[in-house]
C-alpha cells in the first residue's frame, strides 16, 4: 500500500516535470521572458493613450536580486512544508509509542 | 485508472498546445494598469470578503488549534507554487497560484488571506502585481479561484468521485478561473473598438492556452500534496 503511494506520487512529479520540459524542447527559440512586459504591450495595444498611473514603490535593482527573493519565496515556503511533514511523521510515531 | 487518466489528457492538451501558439501573459495585472476607478472597484468588492477570511480563520482556529498548522501549510504550499515561474508551451512563462489547497480545507474566505500574503510578498520585494492592483489580484487569486475551486470539489465529491480526482479537477480548474477572471478584469477596463466582450475574448484567448498545462501542473501538484502527509 505503502509503496504504491511513492509510486504515484513520483509519477505524478514526473509529469509535473515533463510539463515543463516539453516547451523548452518545442519552443527552443521562443524568448519565455517575464510576461508583465507583454502584457503591456497588449494593453498598450488596445488602448495607445493609456499611462499608468502608479509605479512599484521598489523594484528589485537586477535580475539577480530578483532570484534571490523568488528562490527565498520558494525557500520559506518549502522550510514550512517539511517542518509541517516532519512534525506530523515525530507525532504519529509519537502517539503510537505511547499506545504500546 | 485515475493516474491514466491525468496522464493521457495531459499529453492531449499538450498536443492541443503544439497547435495553438500564442503570446506571452503573466497572471497578476500590473501595478498601475488598472484606471482608478476600476481598481477601486476590485478593492471594494474584495475588502469585506476578506474580512469574513479573517473572522473565519478566527473561528476555525479557535474551535480547533490544531488547524493553525494546516493553514500554515497552505499558506507555504501557495507560497512555493506561485514562486515557480514555470515554461508553458506558448513560449513564455508564468505561475501556479497555489490556493487550491486551501481553498479546499479551509474553504473560500480564509483563503483570501492566504492569497492576500502571497500578493503583497511578490508586489512589495518582486514588483510582481502591484499595490494598486492588489484588489483586483486578490479577487482574481483569493476570491473567484477559490470559490471554484471549493464548489468544483465539493461537488465531484458529492458526486462520488475520487479524492485525487476531485482535487486536481478543483485546483486545475481554480486556476484556470483566477486566469479567466483577470482576463475580465482586463477587458473591462480595456475594451477594444468592438466592446467590451470583444476584449474579454481577447484577454481570455491568450490566457487560457497559456495556463492551461501550469493549471495541470498545478492540479497535480495539489494531488501529490495532501497524500504525502496524510
Amino acid at each position: 500500500m505503502k509503496f504504491k503511494l511513492v509510486q504515484k506520487n513520483i509519477l505524478l512529479v514526473l509529469v509535473v516535470i515533463l510539463l515543463a520540459i516539453v516547451p523548452l524542447l518545442i519552443n527552443p527559440n521562443a524568448e519565455y521572458g517575464g510576461a508583465d512586459g507583454a502584457a503591456e504591450e497588449l494593453v498598450t495595444e488596445i488602448q495607445p493613450e493609456y499611462e499608468p498611473w502608479f509605479s512599484p514603490i521598489w523594484e528589485p535593482p537586477s535580475g539577480e536580486i530578483e532570484s534571490l527573493l523568488f528562490a527565498l519565496q520558494a525557500a520559506i515556503g518549502t522550510g514550512f512544508i517539511t517542518y509541517f511533514i516532519g512534525y506530523s511523521i515525530g507525532k504519529k510515531k509519537g502517539s503510537e509509542g505511547l499506545a504500546k | 485508472m485515475k493516474k491514466k487518466r491525468i496522464l493521457y489528457s495531459s499529453i492531449i492538451t499538450v498536443f492541443v498546445l503544439l497547435l495553438s501558439p500564442t503570446y506571452v501573459f503573466a497572471m497578476h495585472v500590473m501595478e498601475g494598469f488598472l484606471p482608478p476607478a476600476w481598481a477601486a472597484l476590485w478593492f471594494a468588492l474584495s475588502i469585506p470578503v476578506l474580512i469574513y477570511g479573517m473572522k473565519s480563520i478566527k473561528k476555525q482556529t479557535t474551535n480547533n488549534p490544531n488547524l493553525k498548522m494546516l493553514l500554515a501549510l497552505c499558506g507555504a504550499f501557495a507560497f512555493v507554487l506561485s514562486s515557480l515561474k514555470l515554461p508553458s508551451i506558448t513560449g513564455s512563462c508564468s505561475h501556479p497560484t497555489g490556493v487550491g489547497l486551501g481553498a479546499i480545507l479551509f474553504g473560500p474566505t480564509a483563503t483570501s488571506i492566504l492569497a492576500l500574503i502571497v500578493l503583497l510578498f511578490q508586489a512589495l520585494l518582486l514588483a510582481h502585481g502591484g499595490l494598486s492592483t492588489l484588489g483586483a489580484n486578490v479577487f482574481s487569486m483569493g476570491i473567484a479561484g477559490p470559490i471554484a475551486s471549493f464548489l468544483i470539489y465539493k461537488g465531484l465529491n458529492k458526486a462520488g468521485a475520487s479524492k485525487s480526482v476531485s482535487i486536481f479537477s478543483a485546483a486545475a480548474l481554480g486556476s484556470l478561473v483566477t486566469y479567466i477572471v483577470t482576463s475580465i478584469q482586463l477587458g473591462l477596463a480595456f475594451p477594444t473598438e468592438a466592446g467590451v466582450l470583444a476584449a474579454i475574448m481577447k484577454f481570455v484567448g491568450i490566457f487560457a492556452f497559456t495556463q492551461l498545462p501550469l493549471a495541470i501542473s498545478e492540479g497535480i501538484l495539489t494531488v501529490v500534496q495532501p497524500i504525502g502527509n496524510i
